[in-house]
Order: structure tokens, then sequence, then C-alpha cells
């Protein structure tokens, strides 16, 4: 008997139950669409992170002084030594964390600043004889919780950041409107700022721009705005466009005081050199620290750094989402197996009078594969169908991001699942005796 | 063999010694006992016999849904025991048509399918298929109702597909078992009637019953008891 005579009785077997072939249907069906949403949200979301990270420049490397956690780490790292090594990779984070503590931290709401990065380290970056790689180097100090007001508007910046004209550059900052300020504006200490699109539009109004030439008070202060940063967009929950950029001479003299540097922006010649002058960085910084790698008191990110953390970790969580969904899909192959089994059972007089007039192994086992794979193949095609509509809407702030690989992946899947499910109740149902099918009542 | 009227050929049936046991020591049961017994080609035989005398598991190896213990069972010259497995459904299909009691007609399946479907497990094509289908259906008298499900025809008229189906292969054995057990005395008598034109046209006719209305149609009647042959009668013709 040709495949296709078989395949026109398994339709017509699946057809015979049509509830209860489509609730079977349904578990493949919901298995392959989650597989493919899922999946989906995870590309989505390593996608969104991706373009958020190369926002910050991929030559770009950022020098954070550690706190007191990192000082746990770094005698751990040489504990292992043995007694002197781990007392004196202890000693210095300790010293650290109690530096902090006593009088030059400065604390400002939840952040904390240890004071082990000065303007005095950022300008030993820019040293060309010790670090050729390195371009352009801009010291940053941040303030929370200033509060901007104009003529009567009222707005809470949530990054304010006093640094010099370099910054711009290595932040991959334009100015939409007026002009950056400048090296003279820096050294004169002059009270300017550039105003994020956000921190403008609530203040003036309209597109913000107009903005421009005005003064505004932040905590009080009054800084003339001489541009608007072009935006640059969010990263999820978080608005980018919600800071404000003045130079760090006059933001020291009026909001942050003359304490340490939050951090230092440093950008490298090249995407090659990266890596370079990371290394310049380090040794510059462990001479002027007197400590190395391992004891190190500050850290350096770069944004491929950051960027491959975050890839992986968002690979991560694209694994864990698609192999809850794969579950779902087994889960769906047992409930094919289970009603195949119980259809088997109730056609055993069929089976047995489709081998009393002559239908041999190979036709029943063909017959009631088929239709174990027409239930997982239309649970199958449904479900794709379903995953590929789900996935154009937005779900928990991730835009989705159908991967093909996905949609060919739980297809297939489903429809082994289908064949591998199967086999067991048509091989049962081939192994029947027509003499005891006949007689089953 | 030349009194029985039908030229020399090999028998369709030659059973010889043929036992079936199940169980085995105390529990052991001989359902059939031992039984010698040869079908000629163009033969009515009616096989009688009380429940439990053994009728019907003779009748499940006659028709090669069980085999015996012992002894041999020639169908048709070829000896069943050679068969492997897997082939006894094709020689099924070949050589013998099957008529059950309970009709056994695929539930939910036209009638013409029904009648279609051994041709289909021989692999014939569809339109030759569809071809002799249909002129089993006529020889039964049921051309009008070829489009009908088996839930929509009357037990005589479900008994009569199962009739064209068990024809349509152009077997060498009708074989049926108890074939009017489920029908009313009207649709009995057209059953039997076209057992009687069958085999007037020549074919090999096995009815397994325990009634004797039945068996007055067949042309020798063999009795059963306790697994064993208790008497074989031939009739000159039947009424």
């Amino acid at each position: 008997m040709s495949l296709t005579e078989s395949a026109r009785f398994a339709v017509r077997g699946v057809s015979a139950n049509k509830l209860r072939s489509s609730l079977t249907t349904l578990g493949i069906l919901i298995g392959v669409a989650a597989v493919i949403i899922l999946v989906a949200v995870g590309t989505g979301s390593s996608a969104a992170i991706q373009t958020s990270i190369s926002k910050l420049g991929s030559n770009t490397l950022t020098v954070n002084a550690s706190q007191g956690g990192t000082g746990g780490r770094g005698g751990g790292g040489v504990g292992g030594f043995g007694g002197f090594g781990g007392a004196g990779g202890g000693a210095r984070p300790g010293g650290t964390g109690f530096g902090g503590a006593s009088s030059t931290t400065v604390s400002s709401g939840t952040q904390i600043r240890s004071a082990t990065l000065t303007l005095d380290d950022a300008q030993a970056l820019t040293d060309k004889a010790q670090a050729p790689d390195v371009q352009s180097v801009a010291p940053v100090v941040s303030v929370s919780s200033v509060v901007a007001t104009y003529a009567g508007a009222k707005h809470t910046v949530s990054t304010f950041t006093g640094t010099s004209p370099s910054y711009l550059v290595n932040d991959d900052d334009s100015v939409q409107a007026g002009v950056p300020f400048s090296n003279a504006d820096y050294s004169a200490h002059r009270r300017v700022a550039l105003l994020g699109v956000t921190v403008a539009k609530d203040l003036v109004g309209g597109t913000g721009l107009s903005a421009v030439g005005k003064t505004v008070q932040f905590n009080g202060i009054g800084f003339q705005v001489v541009g608007i940063l072009a935006a640059k967009g969010s990263t999820g929950p978080q608005d980018q466009d919600d800071r404000v950029i003045a130079p760090l001479s006059s933001v020291r003299d009026t909001l942050a005081g003359y304490g340490s540097l939050g951090s230092i922006s440093v950008k490298a010649k090249s995407a090659a050199t990266v890596a370079a002058a990371t290394n310049e960085v380090e040794a510059i910084l462990n001479g002027r620290h007197h400590v190395t790698t391992a004891t190190a008191d500050y850290t350096v990110f770069s944004a491929s750094s950051i960027l491959s953390a975050a890839t992986s970790s968002t690979q991560t969580f694209t694994v864990l989402l698609a192999s809850v969904a794969a579950i779902s899909l087994l889960v769906g192959g047992i409930g094919v197996m289970n009603i195949m089994l119980v259809t088997v059972t109730e056609r055993t007089r069929e089976i047995g009078i489709r081998k009393a007039i002559g239908a041999g192994k190979g036709d029943i086992v063909g017959q009631f594969l088929i239709e174990a794979v027409l239930l997982s193949l239309f649970g199958g095609v449904v479900g794709v169908l379903v995953g590929l509509v789900g996935s154009r809407f937005t779900i928990v702030g991730v835009q989705p991001v159908v991967a093909p690989y996905s949609v060919g992946l739980a297809f297939g899947v489903a429809v082994a699942v289908g064949l591998f499910f199967g086999l067991y109740p048509a091989s049962r149902a081939a192994s029947l005796r027509p003499i005891d099918a006949l007689r089953y009542e | 063999m030349t009194l029985t009227g039908v030229p020399i050929s090999r028998p369709v049936i030659a059973l010889a010694r043929v036992t079936k046991t199940y169980g085995s020591g105390d529990t052991e049961v001989h359902a059939v006992a031992g039984v010698d017994l040869v079908v000629e080609r163009g033969e009515y035989v009616a096989i009688m016999g009380a429940s439990g005398s053994g009728k019907s598991t003779l009748m499940n190896i006659i028709g090669c849904l069980d085999a015996p213990t012992r002894g041999r069972y020639r169908l048709d010259g070829v000896d069943v025991r050679r068969i492997a497995e897997h082939q006894q459904s094709k020689v099924r299909n070949r050589k013998i048509g099957f008529i059950f009691q309970s009709f056994n007609l695929i539930p939910r399946t036209t009638a013409l399918a029904n009648v279609e479907l051994p041709l289909a497990y021989a692999g014939v094509k569809p339109a030759e298929r569809r071809r002799r289908a249909l002129a089993a259906l006529d020889r039964v008298g049921l051309g009008d109702r070829v489009g009908h499900l088996p839930s929509e025809l009357s037990g005589g008229q479900q008994q009569r597909v199962a009739l064209a189906r068990a024809i349509v292969t152009d077997p060498v054995l009708l074989l049926a078992d108890e074939p009017t057990g489920a029908l009313d005395s009207r649709s009995t008598e057209g059953v039997l009637e076209l057992f009687a034109e069958l085999n007037a046209a020549g074919r090999t006719v096995v009815v397994i019953t325990h009634e004797d209305d039945v068996a007055a149609h067949a042309s020798r009647v063999v009795r059963m008891r306790d697994g064993l042959v208790v008497s074989d009668t031939r009739r000159a013709a039947a009424p």
C-alpha cells in the first residue's frame, strides 16, 4: 500500500475525533509558539543591550575606583600564595575602605566614591610616552539628586556630569543646538552647561531647543545653557537623555566639592588598540597607586568587555527561556503519545479487521505513525504562526526579534516529537494479533 | 474426488491431524484435538457444533488468524506453517474472504471504501480498485448504496457490504463465521441466498454456524464435538 493511502487513512483517523485531535495539537502548538516567542524575546533583549552598549563607543574605557567589595576579591586572589601574600592583599583594600569612611570619600545619596582617583591620575594618563595608545582622557564627577529650575519649571536631573570637553568625544556625544563648552570655558571655571533633551523639554517645553542661552538654576546655582545634546534614546527604563554635562572645574567649585573623581573616561586610538590602551592605563595607575593588577583599587571597563559580559548573560537567559519552552514541547509530545495510545486501544477492533483483510505490519505502523505526525505537524504549523504573530508584540518592554533558527528548530523538533512519541503506539497497534484484536470488545 | 463433480485439482483446505492446545500441564486444553479435513474447490461446507466444540478455533486456523500447535494445514496447496508471520496478512488478503458475525466494517468509512480496502492493501491502482469494488457491491445488490456509511445501513445491508468486501479480491475461499447470527430472518434469507449464488458460480464457501437452517443450505455438513470431527455428511445438492 502506498504512503498516500496510509496518509488518507490517517487523516480520516485524526478528523474522526476533532475535539480530541485539536486539544492534543494544542500541546504541541503551545510548545512551538513558546520556543519561538521566548527565543525571540531573548534575541530581542540581547539586541537592545548591544545597541545601547555600542552607543557608549567601542573605543572607550572607563576607569572606576573600586569599593570595599573589590578588596575582598583582591585578597582572595592572593590568599592562595600563602600567609604573607594574603596579608598583603588584604591590607591594602582594607585601608582603602577605612580611608573612604574617614574623610576623603564624598557621599551623595546612595552613591559612594572612593578617594582613589584624582585629577592627577587623569592627567598622568595623557602622557603620550607612557600611554601611546590613549587618544583622549576626561575626568568625570557625577552628582546625583540635582534639581534644575527655570522660570518656575522644575526637573530632577538623573545624571549630572562634570567633565572636560574631551568627554564629548569619548562618549560619542554631539550637540544638536548651540555649541559644546570649550577648553577655555573649562580653564576659566565658567558656569556653562549642556542639557540632555529630556531636561531641556521639561524646563522650557516644546522641543527644548529654546533653552540655549538661558540660565538654569542647579540646586540654586546658575549655569548658562550653551547647547542641547543630541538625543541618545533610552535603555529599558533608563532615559539616557535625562542628563546635564558641565565643565568639571565649575562643578567642583559649586556642586561636587574638591574630592575624588567618580571615574576617568579614556578613549583609545582605535578599536584595535583598546587592549593595549587598557594595559597602559593599568601600568600608569598601578605605578601611581603602588598596587599590582591583582590588588588594584580601581577597575577598567571597556564597552567591549561590558558587551561580552552582557552578551553572555543574555545568551544564558535565552537558553534558559528556550529550555523552558522545550520542556513544554516535550510535554506536548507526551500528550500526543497518550492520545495515540488511547486511539490504538479504542480502535483495536478496526486494527483487527484491517489485519484480517490483509493489512501488513508496515501498513498499520504507517497509518498510526502518520496520524501522530499529522497531529504534531498541524500543531507545529499553527504554533509557528502563533509564534510569529506573538513576536510582533512588545513583551515586558522588549521588542522580540524572531530568530529564524528557532522557527526551524521548533518546527523540526515538533515533527520529531510526533515521530518519536508516535512510534510506540504505532508499533503496539501493529503487533496486535488479529485474532485478539477481532475478539476485543 | 470425481464423485463431487468437480475437476481434479488441489484442495482448497487440507488439514492433517491438526491440533490446537492452550495452556500446558494440568491446565492444558485441547481446543482442537486432531482434525483431518479436506475441502475441495467449489464445495459449500457448514461446520457445526455447540459452543466450546472447537469450531471457532478451527475457523481461526483455517483463516490463518491462528497457527495450529501441531499438524499440517495446506491452504490452496501452500503449507501455512512455512509462511512467515508478516507474509500471513498477504495470504489472508489474496486467498481468503472473511465474513464475520458482527460484520466488522470499518466505522465512519463508506461502503465503497470498505470494499476497496482489501484491494488497497493488495496494491491495486485506485481506478481499478474502484471499478472492482463497484462491481462487487453490484453483485450483492447494493449498487445504489455505495456512498453510505455503515451506520446508515441495516444489518442485512452491512453484511452484504462485508460479503462484497470478501469477494472483491476474488479469493479461493469464502470463510464465514456465524454470518447470520446478528440478522433477522428476512436478512438471513437474503444473505444465505447470496452464499448459494456465489457457490453456484463456483466459489468455495465454508460457513461456521450452530443453526440448522444455515447448515441446510450447505452441500456438506461437518459436525464437531470436543475438538474432534464427529460426523461429515454430504448432500447431493443444496435445497
